[in-house]
């Protein structure tokens, strides 16, 4: 059993986005972070300070621990935005601006 | 004719759609806003419509209320009574005595702003969950509990494929039961409180034989799916390098603290993990509405003390979806009738009103089970990162606190930046609080959520006669 069995999902037809510039797999209505779970990815940002690996934490919004670089903008909640065909998704370094 | 008064409802979760339909039910023309793409809350929150989702009832409980609800909302806004505005996040309110402005952002960047002016608020701002930190916690595969179920109802996802789900309260039992279902290994649920304590409170328990009814369901469902619960045990560390690798858990004395030996080593890639729940009080708080603790006090009709501000659910205090049906029901019936200028008559919602006596009295004999245990500061390491935005170490809080002398948050946030950062203390607030020794107090903030710049530039002034349009989008 996997969750889209259970809620007996029948997903419009799956799309190709990136992930640092490899391919991922993803379902129309997910959310970036949702896209990057069923990829197997639980990480996607480093830390400003000590550059430790985050992800998804309150996944509602409130946290802001899953923030992620997409589509050249930097520190969008990967648990609030969806995901749409052809997203460049990059791992957050640091504050995620170039002038950093 | 006079227009319709005008109501503006902030949340689509149980509270603000049972508020939304009683007074559109009596004759209120409601704007309901919402930062979700579909009216639920977290509660009901629904798989997104392009997964085409044919059973998502699989993962939610009291799915014949939410068809009710559901279905009375379609029915009120096709009816033009009710305008639903998705995916507008409120960051703030402003306004008194029948002349409000209620401020949102729109669109995936939330960069658009949105201001719609009412006559009359209901906040049914819901809750969100407290996790206290421990050593690991920090590391990717480690989220909250209610994040994990919130994840798998939108996004019909799991972090991983074994779970441990711990920490403390009543929200622990459907998030394991539910991810086992989605077919996630769950290796063990680990409970800090000691239900068998629960017998010296039947009154107020016996009062709600369905929740007991639930409580045993739930039971019956671990069973089924293999769970081993742990009682009287909490997650001491969380073990890995980039991501989460086990968790160690330990059985807790009568004090509070691990016993010694007791420790056990669970490999698993998800811990899911709270500690109970607080309530979203900002907008409440921005407005001038008083607190009594975490909670916006409310009188018999839902009325926060600031004329024309009604407040419902779980930010009036942590119940769950029963009691925040029932006091979003009484604020719509309230507003109403004062929105038309007549005394409500309570005897139109005392149905409700028994219902929130039962729920209220429930959930504080529940409160005072389901508390962390009392020797949680003391398993935090001194490396260990307390506020996760700004990576403030637990080491940093104590120093400010032993050797700088600091005796409050507000002063350990000045010293630190433990609170500074993009969660403006939300996950950090009670930990900081408990590591000063004092008690936890909602931090007051002027917006409740990040606002750019633009969309604060372009606030244009208020009309000559002190209206603003009723909806009007800033782009």
């Amino acid at each position: 059993m996997n969750p889209i069995e259970l809620a007996r999902a029948r997903p419009g037809a799956p799309f190709t986005v990136t992930l640092d510039g490899r391919p991922v797999e993803a379902l129309p209505g997910q959310t970036v972070a949702a896209a990057l779970w069923a990829a197997g990815v639980t990480s996607w940002r480093s830390t400003r300070g000590a550059g430790r690996p985050r992800g998804v934490f309150c996944g509602i919004g409130v946290c802001f621990d899953c923030l992620v670089t997409v589509n050249g903008q930097a520190n969008q909640r990967a648990c609030l935005v969806p995901v749409r065909p052809g997203d460049v998704i990059v791992t957050q370094e640091g504050t995620g601006r170039d002038d950093d | 004719m006079t227009e319709r008064p005008h109501l503006a409802v902030v949340g689509a979760g149980p509270a603000g759609l049972a508020g939304a339909l009683a007074a559109a039910a009596d004759g209120v023309r409601v704007t309901l806003l919402d930062a979700a793409e579909q009216a639920g809350g977290q509660f009901y929150r629904q798989p997104a419509a392009a997964l085409g989702a044919r059973r998502p009832q699989a993962l939610h409980h009291q799915w014949r209320t939410w068809e009710r609800l559901r279905d009375a909302l379609d029915r009120h806004v096709g009816a033009g009574r009710v305008a639903h505005l998705a995916d507008h996040h409120v960051w703030c309110v402003e306004g008194d005595s029948g002349a409000f402005t209620v401020y949102a952002l729109r669109g995936p960047a939330q960069e658009r702003g949105v201001a719609v002016s009412a006559d009359a608020v209901l906040l049914a701002t819901g809750g969100y969950e407290r996790v206290l930190p421990f050593p690991g916690w920090t590391l990717p595969g480690v989220v909250t509990a209610g994040g994990a179920q919130a994840m798998l109802k939108g996004g019909l996802v799991l972090p991983g494929r074994t779970a441990v789900v711990a920490g403390t309260g009543p929200l622990l039992l459907p998030v394991a039961t539910t991810l086992a279902a989605a077919g996630a290994r769950v290796a063990a649920l680990v409970e800090s409180a000691d239900p068998r304590a629960l017998p010296r409170r039947a009154a107020a328990l016996a009062a709600q034989p369905g929740k007991l009814a639930e409580g045993a369901w739930y039971a019956g469902q671990l069973l089924r799916h293999g769970v081993r619960t742990l009682t009287r045990h909490t997650v001491v560390e969380a073990h890995g390098t980039d991501r989460l690798e086990a968790v160690t858990v330990a059985a807790l004395g009568r004090d509070g603290h691990p016993k010694t030996g007791g420790t056990r080593r669970i490999p698993c890639d998800t811990l899911a993990i709270g500690h109970g729940m607080l309530p979203h009080t900002d907008l409440a708080e921005t407005l001038g509405c008083t607190l009594s603790g975490t909670d916006v006090r409310v009188d018999d009709e839902q009325r926060t003390d600031v004329p024309g501000v009604w407040a419902a659910g779980e930010a009036t205090g942590i119940g769950g979806a029963a009691l925040a049906l029932a006091e979003g029901h009484i604020a719509g019936r309230s507003i109403a009738a004062r929105l038309h200028g007549t005394a409500p008559d309570p005897r139109r919602w005392a149905a409700a009103a028994r219902a929130r006596t039962r729920s209220r009295e429930f959930f504080a004999a529940l409160d005072t089970l389901y508390s962390p245990p009392g020797g949680w500061p003391d398993l935090i390491t001194d490396d260990t990162v307390v506020c996760r935005c700004e990576e403030i170490t637990a080491g940093q809080v104590r120093t400010a606190v032993g050797t700088l002398g600091a005796t409050d948050p507000r002063t350990v946030k000045l010293l630190t930046r433990a609170g500074m950062g993009w969660c403006q203390g939300r996950m950090c607030g009670p930990a900081v609080a408990g590591l000063a020794g004092c008690a936890f107090t909602p931090g007051r903030r002027p917006f409740a959520r990040p606002v750019p710049l633009g969309v604060l530039a372009e606030l244009p002034g208020q009309e000559p006669d002190g209206s603003a349009p009723a909806v009007a989008d800033r782009h």
